[in-house]
């Protein structure tokens, strides 16, 4: 061996390494993620969807009142814009989920967890991984809604971006919890009927939860347990330049929980992998 | 004679010691009293054996005998709750990534990504070990070279046949230089051709990179008169020692029956065929 790679084997763990290995995990990701163009697509037309069909018909029905962030009326696309951008979040963070048990199934987890780097930092790099990817289908989703009438200020734009980096830790960190109890591959079919749809829906994404009290009340209370509306008043009051204490305070407590539960679960000692067997285990 | 017992005990390797010097150390591997249970069912029972450094191991057990457990809880995909395992003196336990970054794995399952290049995956994997970038491109062109797949590195892996993909599996495990290397049923599926030519290769990897290799299969034709031998059946571990101990301690004329006086199975039961495990 040189002296040279003898050094290079010990600056193995240092700071830069620790780097290193963060922009390897996020690069495969994004890799992978350009590669499956279908899944570029499906992640777009999703929220087109709803943007498009779903919000035109309800303009009409559902008249949105004046309150914060807005200052005016607003339309109802303007209003659900937020609401798809989290929900944008919510798909990639269950799709990344799907990810890890795909990895898991193929052996990829196993070549990432006998990395010599700690595994609370090779579990946040892959969350940081799946962020990187979901904040790009956001820019294409904003991209494409601001021909849509659905203008904020331009440095709302930028103000966004730290409360999509902690919306999308938070979702991805539940959903790589959820990996960790799924044995295979189908059982994301009950994730979406489980968790997706009624984050979703029980919710303030698609209707200010003022409306929702007025039809039901206790629909109105569990609107108000669910961490997925405060994900969305986080990114509303952002793309409009505010800042939602309340909002920033509940979703990042999530997160840490999250995180803390994934990082156990997959802990080699103490989480649920080892009582089942492992990576992959039978 | 074991071969456990044939190495001197000694605890006291330093953690300070520099990689490079690691290959000197008394054990490559050393595993003692471990246990390991998935809720009743006992897959590990104290097991015990070591490790020369520069030593060709071959592990061998029927399927299902705890060859894998044995190989996760070494890599630490999870962890063990008795007993120890030193990789060059590293608890896996208490310094597991002193320990991880001395091993070279190559799982039983197949690992690389099958949509991303050949070098893609090798320049993935160099990352995860703190690479830069250009030392990662330079590891992983001398690597490729070695097992003669340079000019397959940008093809996708999945245009690779089922021995290329494990030579690329084995070159991306020894990027970082371990002084180990650990390799799961690595001939499984695979044709004559291709499982003689990953022995050879990883022999000569032993041999000319004084390489520690723990080599875990079923198969009893890829035990040779030079390796270490140690047996396990049903998380047990049932003889350690040369080749020649073992059937000494038999008292068998060849491996095989040797080994199937060891798991009382009959010979003819065994996969010699190279087939699925």
């Amino acid at each position: 061996m040189t002296q040279a790679s003898e050094q290079e084997e010990a600056k193995g763990l240092s700071f830069s390494g620790y780097l290193h290995c963060m922009r390897g995990i996020v690069w495969r990701e994004a890799l992978r993620f350009l590669q499956q163009r279908e899944r570029f697509i499906a992640a777009l037309v999703r929220p087109l969807v709803w943007l498009f069909i779903f919000a035109a018909g309800f303009r009409s029905v559902l008249g949105v009142s004046i309150i914060p962030p807005y200052e005016t009326y607003v339309l109802y696309e303007v209003y659900v814009t937020p609401g798809l951008v989290a929900m944008i979040q919510l798909f990639n963070g269950m799709q990344s989920s799907l990810s890890m048990v795909y990895d898991r199934e193929m052996g990829n987890m196993r070549t990432l967890l006998v990395s010599p780097f700690p595994r609370w930092f090779l579990l946040t790099s892959k969350l940081m991984a799946g962020v990187a990817v979901s904040l790009l289908q956001v820019a294409v989703f904003l991209a494409i809604t601001w021909f849509w009438e659905v203008e904020p200020p331009l440095w709302g734009y930028l103000a966004v971006i730290p409360a999509l980096i902690l919306s999308g830790l938070m979702l991805g960190a539940l959903g790589m919890l959820l990996s960790s109890g799924i044995k295979q591959l189908e059982n994301f079919a009950g994730i979406m009927n489980f968790v997706i749809f009624p984050m979703f829906f029980a919710s303030s994404a698609l209707y200010p939860l003022w409306r929702m009290k007025e039809t039901s009340p206790l629909l109105y209370e569990i609107c108000l347990l669910n961490p997925f509306t405060y994900v969305v008043e986080l990114i509303r009051y952002a793309l409009y330049g505010q800042l939602n204490l309340e909002a920033l305070a509940v979703v990042a407590g999530f997160t840490i929980l999250f995180l803390g539960g994934a990082i156990f679960a997959y802990n080699p000692s103490k989480g649920l992998i080892a009582r089942r067997g492992g990576p992959g285990g039978k | 004679m074991t071969a456990s017992q044939a190495v001197p005990q000694d605890e006291t390797v330093p953690a300070e010691v520099k990689a490079s010097d690691q290959k000197d150390a008394t054990r490559a591997l050393e595993v003692a009293g471990l246990t390991h249970a998935f809720g009743a069912n006992k897959a590990l029972d104290d097991v015990s054996f070591s490790i020369a450094p520069s030593r060709f191991c071959v592990l061998l057990g029927l399927n299902g005998a705890g060859k894998t457990t044995l190989f996760s809880l070494i890599t630490r995909l999870y962890s063990n709750t008795s007993g120890a395992i030193r990789v060059y003196g590293h608890d896996v336990r208490r310094a597991p990534g002193e320990a991880l970054q001395r091993l070279g794995v190559v799982f039983q399952q197949r690992t690389l990504d099958l949509d991303l290049t050949v070098m893609q995956n090798l320049l993935y994997h160099a990352a995860l070990h703190g690479f830069t970038p250009r030392e990662a491109r330079r590891r992983a062109e001398a690597q490729l070279e070695r097992v003669k797949l340079a000019d397959r590195a940008k093809e996708k892996a999945r245009r690779l046949s089922g021995g290329q993909m494990r030579r690329v599996e084995i070159a991306r495990a020894l990027l970082h230089n371990p002084h180990m290397l650990l390799l799961d049923e690595p001939t499984v599926g695979l044709d004559i051709d291709s499982r003689r030519d990953i022995v050879e290769h990883t022999t000569a990897l032993c041999q000319d990179e004084k390489l520690a290799v723990l080599w875990a299969t079923h198969l009893i034709d890829e035990v040779t008169p030079a390796k270490q031998v140690v047996v396990m059946h049903h998380g047990k571990v049932v003889a350690d020692g040369s080749h020649d101990e073992v059937l000494c301690a038999t008292g068998a004329g060849d491996i095989g029956a040797a080994f199937a006086a060891l798991t009382q199975a009959k010979s003819d039961s065994l996969s010699l065929d190279g087939g699925g495990a």
